[in-house]
């Protein structure tokens, strides 16, 4: 019951924040001069979604290459992570290889990749994914390395097998790192997906600005904005429930 | 007299680094009976624990013999051996319970009785009602006794215990000195404890086995002839202070030495 409660008044508090941001916007646009092309109202920009922009194609879309491209890292970052840790010979050889290949801004690939694979939802997918991969896999490759040499002493002495140890220590072990690394990672695969939209695509939020700028439709670009920060929020939001799941005090049976 | 348990002699170990060689053992040789609780004591870095992992297997050693169990009964090392460390180190996405289960699972024991067994431990350690929390919800005390719960678990014939009170307030210290002393009569094992602390050895220890540093050696072999149970009553006569005195000139701490030092940074 206390719980409940304690519940509503946090949830309370951060809608009301972000509702007091949405008034103090409305208000800063009425009572100062500000043109409605440089920035338009809240109501302005809800509006917006009456255009015939397709946005909730474009929505789709975008959200399609964030998931994908988020989800594909997830499972690279992790499985390479596996592969170094258990084989050490490959990473010795090769983190250094993924290390130097991170340094390439990905956004300056993304006009190769567009040459390489044509635009389209597929592209945008992979710069997305090449964005967010490393922080996964290095937080991960850092998560299954910290277990604590004298519990694997521990369970050495009773002769625990290398399938045993990763499975009930290394494994659950790693993941508080590999949830901060995903947490970061959103942000990356939204980013890395509208930048491929900006370069070059025929559809999505990213493309849609990029059409609407011409016309100076500035409430239509500040609803996209709001487009792709959903989608942001609503997978961090995942990764946060996932998060719970595994680590909170819910079922702990990992 | 028997077979010891355990049989060390000559026992070397040396580290290797690409630089320089580190004699960390020498000629270490003891026996332990069956039974008994054996404290080792010494300053840090003298080899205690080294003597520990090479009696659990964990570090190999370059000369000497090493025999734990007899003919009569054999000593499987998988099996026989149960550690604590100073750090509880216990799974902190595990309930306790499942904590202390962790050495069954690995070793395949069957579910229901690890189970019954983790159960009586947990009582025996006092921790009846706490299955269900998770470590961080312990304090200090409570985490060292699931991990010595833990050490117990597959019944094993040899405890090894790496100053497992060492980072707990000397109060605490104490109270689980007490409970180790307990624990030891009812679960009647072999323990093998490593301590710097010479008071706590002298306390706890039916023999005390001192070691020196550089050059890493032993030093003496006492057995302490106190009755058991052992009460904190007992540091203060004068059978104890015999002990405690004779170990400290041992470890090269002359009685009263420390006093003079103290009063000279005292004038400082």
């Amino acid at each position: 019951m206390n719980d409940i409660s304690k519940q509503v008044r946090r949830y309370g508090w951060i809608i009301l924040i972000h509702l007091g941001v949405v008034i103090i916007w409305y208000l800063w646009v009425s009572i100062s001069k500000v043109p409605d092309y440089v920035m338009p109202s809240p109501i302005a920009t809800i509006l917006s979604l009456g255009e015939d922009y397709g946005w909730i194609h474009n929505t789709y879309v975008t959200a399609v290459e964030v998931f994908g491209g988020y989800f594909l890292a997830v499972v690279a970052g992790v499985s390479m992570a596996l592969i170094f840790n258990w084989f050490q010979l490959m990473e010795k050889m090769f983190m250094p290889l993924v290390v130097s290949l991170n340094m390439i801004p990905k956004v300056a690939l993304g006009p190769l990749f567009i040459v390489w694979l044509s635009y389209g939802i597929g592209p945008n997918m992979l710069i997305s994914f090449s964005i967010c991969f490393l922080p996964i896999l290095l937080t991960m490759e850092r998560g299954l390395r910290e277990a604590d040499p004298d519990l694997l002493d521990l369970v050495r002495t009773l002769r625990a097998s290398r399938w045993q140890i990763f499975t009930k220590i290394q494994l659950p072990g790693s993941l508080p790192y590999l949830f901060s690394g995903m947490k970061v990672a959103v942000i990356l695969a939204v980013a890395g997906a509208i930048v491929g939209e900006f370069i070059a695509s025929s559809e999505g939020l990213g493309y849609l600005m990029m059409q609407v700028q011409v016309t100076m439709d500035t409430a239509a670009m500040f609803m996209a904005v709001l487009l792709i920060t959903a989608i942001g929020v609503v997978l961090y939001g995942i990764v946060l429930l996932l998060e719970y799941f595994f680590l909170g005090y819910g079922p702990n049976e990992i | 007299m028997s077979e010891a348990f355990i049989h060390l002699a000559d026992v070397r170990k040396v580290f290797k680094s690409r630089k320089e060689e580190f004699l960390a053992v020498s000629e270490v040789t003891f026996d332990v009976q069956a039974g008994e609780l054996v404290s080792l004591v010494g300053p840090s870095g003298c080899g205690k624990t080294t003597i520990l992992k090479i009696l659990a297997g964990i570090h190999s050693y370059e000369g000497g013999t090493v025999r734990i169990g007899s003919k009569e009964s054999p000593f499987d090392p998988s099996k026989d051996i149960g550690i604590v460390f100073q750090q509880p180190l216990l799974l902190k996405w595990r309930k306790v319970l499942k904590n202390v289960l962790l050495p069954a699972e690995i070793l395949g024991l069957p579910h229901k009785e690890s189970l019954e067994r983790a159960h009586y431990l947990l009582e025996m350690v006092g921790l009846q009602g706490f299955e269900d929390k998770y470590p961080h919800e312990l304090s200090g005390g409570m985490q060292q006794r699931t991990a010595i719960a833990r050490a117990l678990i597959h019944d094993p014939k040899l405890v090894l215990m790496d100053e497992p009170f060492g980072a707990l307030d000397a109060l605490t210290r104490e109270k689980m000195n007490l409970e180790l002393l307990r624990i030891w009569r009812e679960s009647q094992k072999t323990i093998l404890f490593v301590t710097h602390g010479i008071q706590e050895a002298v306390f706890l220890g039916t023999r005390v086995i001192v070691l020196t540093s550089s050059p890493a050696r032993m030093a003496d072999n006492i057995s302490i002839d106190l009755p058991y149970p052992r009460t904190l009553d007992m540091k203060t006569h004068e059978e104890f202070g015999k002990y405690t005195r004779h170990l400290y000139k041992h470890l090269g701490m002359e009685v009263g030495n420390s006093d003079k030092s103290g009063e000279k940074s005292a004038i400082k």
